[in-house]
């Protein structure tokens, strides 16, 4: 190939860290959050030696503590929140609305960084000492009693939000004004929709962090603020205001992934999606409604049984917007012509995992059955499914999808579709004994436990570690096809998207000529066209 | 002028351009107005918690520095309007001069403020410093004043950066006149409106309650 494309025309590292194409900003995000992925695995991998046996064995009780909270911080804020909207949006959707960039690229740019610096004072919080008020920054822990380094990772964690925000913005203004001549709403992949729901929460409820993440700190710097009770403030403000944020971050992880799934459901199994108009709008029913049931995280706060009963029943509400879509990916596979690529294998994976984890979402969501399992490793189970079964499988669909996209290159089909079985065995061997052990009342963060609790958390530790192996192997095969993979065709999968029109890897302004859409989308032919390249 | 018509792009003309970097600045606004709905959902619960020490807070208020400086803001707010109104070819001038008047007007918004503040410092009203408030009251008067200094200062960051965007465009108005510049002007306008109508509701908020009954 003489052709030049995003990543042979220029190779300094300049052209890298100053660059304002999305196509290469999404690269930088992919290593950075790549890293970050491995990092709080390496919390996860941890905890789950430490488990394996009824003793401390490994950790004392306040290593322990630091472990899971870094564990978590990582994960929410430094890979599962920017996951999919900064690699695989920041790249694939401009190439899907036909635009030559998003609408600031500099902005763009700008976001890498503040997510760097975040990221960077995070991990500098993790390795001075740590922090052990859980990812949650419960006051009046956080705030009076953790001698850790709470106010460092705070200020990380407040650096990334204006990330978050500005990605947000960026994926907003780019989807209403970017999109190419005839590419209506209806007719916007439903990837995208999910994009913009996302945006939308992104946009809306990140701030709020950002305020509560201020309020701790004056707390905490002048001994004073709103959630001390010894001056008649309420930590239970606190509560409200941070799953005023988090719970609807919850949704800016999976949406994005939801919205991958439909690409890879349709494109595997050669139809349109069932439903359309209902997958697209559930996205934004599940982001406003997502703004609504915050207090299912407060049932056994003490907050009234009335605010109680209203967010429980909102709860279930929003189950109805997510039921949807798992209906309209079943209708969509329905007496489709399914082919088991590896895309296709994640996908089907997530279908299972998500459909798992919003049932018992619905278990947590029932007022009576949540007292009793506050705080237990059900309630553990129970977002590992939907975050990590759902969003992290999302991701490596997708990844997988759009790598010929991304590298111009095929990996191989056979490590693929082993490293999909293995996540998804993995995976159940190590969360589903946790909804066991949380509905026989093991409590979570707890390093120690009784011995009759063994049994499930051998075989959760025993999951786990498949699970890592199976995370590790794309790093292997993903990382030779970069530089020994056949070279892709622009269209590998015979998929009618636009981001499929241009060559792979993409020029670096995506398109020579404008390009005009002229029907809906996912008007797939009823079969591959010719003989797969990747089989 | 120069009109530069090449565009970045992704863009199909300036008028694209510039209708994009405006919808970029409203979607920005938006975030603000959450940011600063944390703090106002913090204030509505603890002042229907402790209405009298809200009130009595509120009574130890400059009233006179908040009204003067509510009133200097709408000002400023006229002229950045005004100066986007004016922004030509003919006029930039005058655009220059409006925006550089808008900007002694935040100055003296931000330099009234300080005095303010240090009127609560020597009355002991700045929790965590040394705040003295003695009585059944003490509890509701501190979360007020904390809610006071926080958000008035979050709202003076916003004020300095606005003023900076603003001595930069009145700058490049000047110096380096071009049409491209309409957008940013237009965004920066909108900027100071949204930080102004902030303050208006913290007006009311903070100066004005246990005043209405003697």
């Amino acid at each position: 190939m003489t052709e030049l494309n995003y990543l042979t025309a220029n190779y300094t590292l300049r052209s890298w860290f100053f660059t304002t194409d999305h196509k290469r900003i999404a690269i930088l995000y992919f290593a950075s959050l790549t890293l970050f992925f491995f990092i709080g695995g390496a919390g996860a991998t941890a905890m789950r030696i430490e488990l394996a046996t009824p003793q401390a064995d490994l950790v004392s009780d306040d290593i322990y503590n630091r472990l899971f909270t870094m564990h978590g911080i990582i994960m929410v804020w430094f890979f599962l929140i920017p996951s999919i909207p900064n690699t695989l949006g920041n790249f694939i959707a401009p190439l899907m609305i036909g635009a030559r960039d998003l609408a600031f690229p500099r902005l763009n740019l700008l976001s890498w960084y503040i997510f760097m610096l975040g990221g960077s004072v995070t991990l500098f919080a993790i390795l001075a000492g740590g922090i052990d008020t859980g990812w949650t920054f419960y006051t009046p822990f956080s705030t009076l009693y953790s001698n850790s380094y709470v106010m460092v990772a705070a200020a990380g964690v407040f650096i990334a939000g204006f990330s978050s925000i500005l990605t947000g913005l960026n994926f907003i203004v780019t989807i209403h004004r970017l999109r190419a001549p005839g590419l209506t709403w209806y007719r916007l992949p439903l990837f995208l929709w999910s994009l913009y729901a996302t945006s939308v929460i992104l946009v809306l409820a990140t701030p709020v962090l950002a305020i509560t993440l201020v309020l701790i700190a004056v707390e905490r710097c002048f001994g004073v603020g709103f959630f001390d009770p010894r001056i008649g403030g309420d930590p239970l403000l606190f509560q409200h205001l941070f799953w005023f944020y988090s719970h609807p971050a919850v949704y800016i992880m999976i949406l994005p992934g939801m919205g991958v799934i439909n690409e890879l459901i349709s494109c595997f199994s050669r139809k349109q999606v069932f439903g359309y108009k209902f997958v697209a709008w559930a996205s934004l029913a599940i982001a406003a409604l997502g703004f609504l049931v915050w207090g299912h995280h407060m049932f056994v706060t003490g907050q009234s049984l009335v605010a109680s009963l209203v967010f429980s029943f909102m709860s279930f509400v929003v189950a109805v917007p997510s039921a949807i879509k798992v209906f309209n990916w079943t209708a969509t596979l329905h007496k489709g012509s399914l082919r088991f690529d590896a895309p296709m294998l994640y996908a089907l994976a997530f279908i299972g995992l998500f459909t798992i984890g919003g049932l018992t979402g619905l278990f947590l969501a029932c007022l009576a059955f949540d007292v009793h399992a506050t705080d237990t490793y059900f309630v553990v189970a129970h977002f590992h499914y939907i975050m990590v079964g759902g969003m992290v499988t999302a991701y490596f669909g997708g990844l997988h999808y759009w790598w010929p996209k991304i590298t111009g290159r095929l990996y191989s089909e056979y490590w693929a579709r082993t490293a999909a079985v293995l996540i998804f065995f993995g995976f159940n061997l190590t969360f589903f004994p946790q909804f066991i052990l949380g509905a026989e009342g093991m409590p979570r963060r707890y390093h120690v436990y009784p011995p009759e609790f063994q049994l499930w958390n051998v075989l959760s530790s025993g999951g786990a570690t498949i699970l890592a192996a199976a995370y590790l192997l794309p790093l292997f095969y993903l990382g030779y096809s970069v530089f020994f993979g056949a070279r892709a065709s622009a269209n590998p999968w015979d998929a009618p998207g636009l981001e499929w029109q241009t060559s792979s890897p993409p020029p670096e302004h995506n398109f020579d000529i404008q390009p005009v859409v002229t029907r809906a989308p996912y008007q797939y032919s009823r079969n591959f066209e010719a003989e797969p390249q990747n089989a | 002028m120069r009109d530069l018509p090449a565009v970045a792009p992704q863009f199909a003309s300036v008028g694209h351009r510039d209708e994009t970097a405006e919808l970029g600045m409203w979607v920005f606004i938006a975030t603000e107005v959450l940011l600063f709905g944390g703090l106002l959902l913090a204030y509505f619960v603890y002042r229907h918690a402790y209405p009298q020490g809200f009130a009595t807070g509120s009574r130890h208020t400059e009233i006179v520095i908040g009204t003067a400086n509510t009133a200097i803001l709408l000002t400023s707010s006229f002229l950045v309007a005004w100066a986007v109104e004016m922004f030509s070819a003919e006029t930039r001038k005058l655009t220059a001069w409006l925006l550089a008047a808008a900007i002694c007007l935040g100055l003296a918004f931000i330099a009234l403020k300080g005095i303010e503040y240090h009127g609560e410092y020597e009355e002991h009203l700045v929790p965590g410093i040394d705040f003295e408030f003695k009585g059944d009251l003490a509890n509701g008067v501190q979360l007020f004043f904390i809610f006071y200094f926080i958000a008035t200062a979050i709202h003076a960051l916003h004020m300095i950066i606005g003023i900076g965007l603003l001595a930069a465009l009145a700058l490049l108005c000047r110096n380096a006149p071009s049409s491209r510049h309409r957008a940013a002007l237009h965004s920066a306008a909108l900027y100071w409106h949204f930080v102004d109508i902030v303050w208006i509701f913290l007006f009311a908020l903070i100066y004005l309650p246990g005043r209405s009954s003697s």
